[in-house]
């Protein structure tokens, strides 16, 4: 049917939304005055200037690698946690099963704003504030849930005559997860991980509230040095292209699997 | 299905425990603050329910909570049928697809604060992109007027999340087995028919993960809004979250903060009620 025609509207669509990131990418290479002066699509004079900076001034690039390190952080936790309770949920009946996945699903639907003032509070008060675990387990909260519901839906397209067969060849729980589980629903691994990646490092408001210096992530740095409300519009958009960077090779890391890890797992 | 309470007791653990840790002590504290009155930040005073009627009472939080409803609505109203169509009329397989699919995720990998600075240089006076299609068009695109403000925001959101619809339903497309389709043709369905009877009873479980997941988080927009448009003209743009922040951190009202904070809590659960049929465990579906 429609599968022979051009795919006019995907194509129309995907290049509207590639607009705004071009042209922000050339506005990385212009020159302040141009950016400010009057629309154009190529930098008159390109500049290295704001990338430059971005890579030599520590406080700039530390502010990416204090990012990296918060977001690795808070995908290990999050995996590693929820990849037992998923399979929990997938496998077991257990007293209290739905009302358990549905609180970890509300908790997933929260906004990181209403756990801002706890969060300052309880890291301020076990020495934690400014620092990576302080973000990476304050976005626990949100990716925990996400990552048990994505594995859940991963875990239950897998044949349950597996389990029994690894129960009958005598593997342990924890063998079992080992050798088999994990190598079979490897995609689903793959997909929780990118989408705890996703979801921790375009957080801002938590991020920036538990740091300071030690730990300040890329967009405390750009709201701070160099002012977004107003300033030096080269530099933060070389920043911003920069920040795009991490995203893009997840992505392209996961292409395979990127459209049923969409669906939660759920469609296989 | 497995009963060893004991073996799922273990199982279940560590992830009870980090929500426990990261989630529920600290929404906990939430609670306890928005009973409580506060002095010097160390002795608290029982008050019962009198934030919670000092904030149902003004008139800033009525209005934020309406423009977060709204804002809510037109976000779906927008990018569920938009994003629906480009998922329909996307190729099922092919390297054109492939490529589409990744360009169409990187928005969703825009940090908030970046996908914020983004919209506002696109809409700056004179120079902006945005600015300058909207002149193409014949229209000036004053950020001093609310509804070209409330536009804008619409945009950066249809931008920044119509994507995730699009690979929902594109999924749940990608799912439909091609008998149904034969079928169809041999029965001599007209399109509108396919999509009606085949395409869209097999979508609802990933739209109504969609239509849950862009309606919390834009029920929830911050950074993103705030950095565009500081809440204003005036505050037309003031949502939820904003007064929220500006109440708890800014005016360091702790009881009236959490009280809001536990309000939107409530309306989450109500939320969450009404589509978890949608989106439970996979077994319920099968």
């Amino acid at each position: 049917m429609s599968e022979k025609r051009f795919p006019l509207v995907p194509v129309i669509y995907t290049a509207l939304l590639m607009l705004p990131v071009y042209w922000l990418v050339t506005m990385a290479f212009k020159t302040n005055g141009e950016i400010a002066g009057r629309l154009t699509l190529f930098p008159e004079a390109p500049t290295l200037r704001h990338l430059k900076l971005i890579f030599t001034e520590k406080a700039w690039w530390m502010g990416y690698v204090h990012a990296l390190i918060y977001v690795c952080m808070n995908v290990v936790i999050s995996v590693g946690v929820a990849l037992p309770a998923a399979y929990a949920f997938s496998r077991y009946a257990f007293p209290g099963k739905r009302p358990l996945f549905f609180g970890f699903l509300v908790f997933r639907m929260m906004a990181p704003v209403i756990l801002l003032v706890p969060f300052v509070q309880i890291f301020s008060d076990l020495d934690l504030y400014d620092t990576h675990i302080a973000v990476a387990l304050a976005h626990c909260f949100f990716n925990v849930p996400i990552a048990v519901w994505i594995l859940e839906g991963f875990i239950s397209s897998v044949p349950r005559e597996i389990d029994e067969s690894a129960r009958i060849d005598g593997h342990s729980l924890w063998s079992f997860f080992r050798r088999i589980l994990i190598p079979q629903i490897g995609p689903g691994i793959a997909v929780t991980a990118f989408f705890c990646f996703m979801f921790s490092w375009v957080e801002f408001l938590l991020a920036n509230a538990l740091t300071a210096v030690a730990a300040k992530p890329i967009s405390g740095i750009m709201t701070r040095a160099g002012g977004v409300l107003a300033g030096d519009f080269g530099l933060l958009a070389a920043a911003s292209v920069v920040g795009f960077i991490p995203g893009v090779i997840c992505i392209v890391l996961v292409r395979k699997h990127l459209v049923r890890g969409f669906s939660m797992g759920r469609v296989a | 299905m497995r009963r060893n309470s004991g073996e799922s007791f273990v199982l279940l653990a560590s992830a009870c425990l980090v929500m426990l840790a990261c989630g529920v002590i600290p929404l906990g504290f939430v609670f306890f603050y928005s009973v409580h009155d506060t002095f010097a930040g160390n002795d608290f005073l029982f008050v019962g329910g009198q934030w919670f009627w000092q904030v149902f009472n003004a008139p800033e939080f009525q209005w934020a909570l309406l423009r977060s409803l709204l804002f809510s609505v037109l976000v779906l109203l927008v990018q569920i049928p938009l994003g629906l169509w480009v998922a329909l009329r996307l190729p099922k397989s092919g390297i054109l697809a492939s490529v589409l699919v990744v360009a169409m995720a990187v928005p969703l990998l825009t940090p908030a604060l970046v996908v914020g600075y983004l919209w506002k240089v696109l809409a700056l006076p004179e120079a902006g992109l945005l600015t300058n299609a909207a002149a193409i068009i014949g229209l000036g695109l004053d950020m001093n007027s609310k509804l070209v403000t409330w536009t804008v925001l619409l945009l950066m959101d249809a931008w920044h999340w119509t994507s995730l619809v699009v690979l929902l339903a594109y999924a749940g497309l990608k799912a439909i087995p091609d008998d149904y389709y034969r079928a169809a043709r041999i029965d001599g369905a007209k399109p509108w028919a396919v999509f009606r009877y085949i395409q869209l009873p097999k979508l609802k479980l990933v739209l109504g993960i969609a239509v849950l997941l862009r309606f919390m988080d834009s029920f929830m927009i911050y950074t993103e809004a705030y950095v565009v448009t500081r809440g204003g003209p005036g505050v037309s743009t003031t949502f939820l979250s904003h007064e929220l922040v500006q109440t708890a951190t800014i005016q360091f009202d702790l009881g009236e903060g959490s009280a809001m904070a536990v309000i939107y809590f409530a309306v989450v659960v109500c939320v969450s009620v009404l589509f978890y049929r949608q989106v439970s465990l996979g077994e319920v579906q099968s």
